[in-house]
């Protein structure tokens, strides 16, 4: 049972049964309602993402990460249940990773492609992950949207979640071909800006990632538009100290230092 | 009502200087009848890293046993404890393994690396890995706790002062949760 791989139902009958019987409602996961985005520019992609992670309107995270590492060449940022988007992406790319050690070649971001929408497919939107894949490799720059459901696009330009509209309104006024570095990075953290203040699902921080041939540039907190400016510098403190009733002190082990003695083992 | 409500409890772990607290409530529950008031929901692992499971009661024990077991075993194989890190990673992958059909329950894991390093990380009920810089909460009294931290809360804080914090901050939440309550478990590391 330990290592068979592969998801495990056993649990699935006991908390059916408790939702039948009218005891409990079925939980609510850790999403991340969120404005995800990538656009291509004259010499490669960029990709962009809100940092707020949820749990229905409670806001769990202020800055998490949604641009996933793939492969060198190539990120995904993630859109939908968070442990979902973590676990595809991170599967993913090791898969891409033992591809990489038997041909010896560089990934293609179609090869990351496929191997999502496979799995996306398999389990019909339950695993419900929108992701917006962006790389370089040797056949040029490339963007996808991928659907919980399996589809996808192919796009100069693409937003995903529920920040996309919002997004989508800055791409669609200000995109356009042969885009310079600093130009796309711009759009970029504009339409980023308009699912944070638009959207509520999104918020905080605007994450960017700049892939280029043979090079990436990972951008984290590239813009923090909502600092913590309310808090007081002092901190809080109590007037009355906790009561304690019971106090149990263990001191750690001490480290062993391990010197190496004796012949070197041979080779 | 949710399952997560079921048994009550509250949870919170924060970050100081070269050290971490970690402290719950006492109290488990069958709804709103209160049934020991001596109730474990930290555990040690080793030394250096302890877990906290909220959430319903029969799931926190099964995972726990289950994350006992996968220590022990990766302790005989690699002669060393695992670092905070990997543990946290194991529990992830732990409760995504049962991603349609999860275990009830949401972990708190805070540890202190081999360079005395503080790590604190929470996770939904599939494992979806929330690392924080400051301070992390669990259970029903999560609400409250996210405001009493939020406002409680100084970085690099020494020993005596986090036990306060984190203390002050765990009584005026649970005091605001009918599900949770009967005092307070805190451990310093």
């Amino acid at each position: 049972m330990e290592n068979s791989g592969g998801f495990s139902f056993d649990l699935c009958k006991r908390n059916g049964w408790l939702v039948e019987k009218g005891i409990v409602k079925p939980p609510s996961f850790t999403k991340t309602g969120t404005t995800i985005v990538g656009l291509v520019f004259q010499d490669g992609v960029i990709l962009g993402a809100d940092t707020r992670a949820t749990a229905g309107s409670i806001v769990c995270d202020k800055n998490c990460e949604k641009i996933h590492y793939m492969a060198p060449n190539i990120y995904c940022c993630g859109a939908g249940t968070a442990a979902d988007t973590e676990a595809v992406t991170d599967m993913v790319s090791s898969q891409l990773q033992l591809h990489r050690y038997h041909t010896g070649r560089e990934s293609r971001v179609i090869t990351a492609l496929t191997l999502l929408k496979k799995h996306l497919f398999g389990y019909q939107g339950y695993v419900s992950a929108a992701l917006v894949l962006g790389g370089v490799d040797c056949t040029g720059p490339h963007l996808h949207t991928i659907y919980p459901h399996g589809s996808t696009d192919t796009l100069p330009f693409a937003t995903m979640g529920s920040g996309s509209l919002a997004a989508m309104s800055v791409f669609e006024s200000k995109y356009k071909e042969g885009l310079t570095r600093d130009e796309g990075i711009k759009i970029v953290t504009e339409a980023i800006c308009a699912g944070i203040f638009n959207d509520l699902g999104s918020g905080s921080n605007v994450d960017v990632c700049v892939l280029t041939k043979g090079h990436k540039e990972y951008l984290r907190n590239n813009l923090m538009p909502n600092p913590r400016t309310y808090v007081s510098a002092k901190g809080y403190s109590f007037s009355k100290k906790t009561e304690v009733l019971m106090t149990k002190v263990t001191p750690l082990k001490e480290r062993v230092e391990v010197i190496e003695a004796g012949d070197a083992m041979e080779e | 009502m949710s399952i997560f409500e079921y048994n009550g409890s509250a949870l919170v772990a924060m970050v100081g200087k070269n050290c971490f607290a970690i402290a719950s409530d006492r109290r488990l529950g069958v709804q709103l009848q209160t049934i020991a008031t001596d109730f474990q929901r930290i555990h040690k692992i080793h030394d250096r890293l302890f877990l906290g499971l909220s959430g319903l009661g029969t799931d926190t024990q099964t995972l726990y046993q289950r994350l006992v077991f996968r220590h022990k075993l990766y302790q005989l194989r690699e002669e060393r404890d695992m670092k905070p890190e990997t543990f946290a990673s194991l529990v992830s992958a732990i409760l995504y393994e049962k991603r349609f059909g999860p275990y009830f329950c949401q972990p708190v894991i805070a540890g202190l690396s081999d360079e005395d390093k503080p790590f604190i990380c929470t996770m939904d009920s599939i494992g979806a890995k929330e690392l924080a810089k400051d301070f992390v909460v669990a259970g029903t009294a999560g609400e409250s706790l996210y405001g009493a931290c939020e406002a409680m809360f100084k970085p690099d804080m020494e020993p005596e002062e986090l036990f306060e914090t984190i203390s002050q901050a765990l009584l005026s939440s649970v005091d605001r949760d009918c599900l949770s309550g009967w005092g307070g478990h805190v451990y310093v590391v």
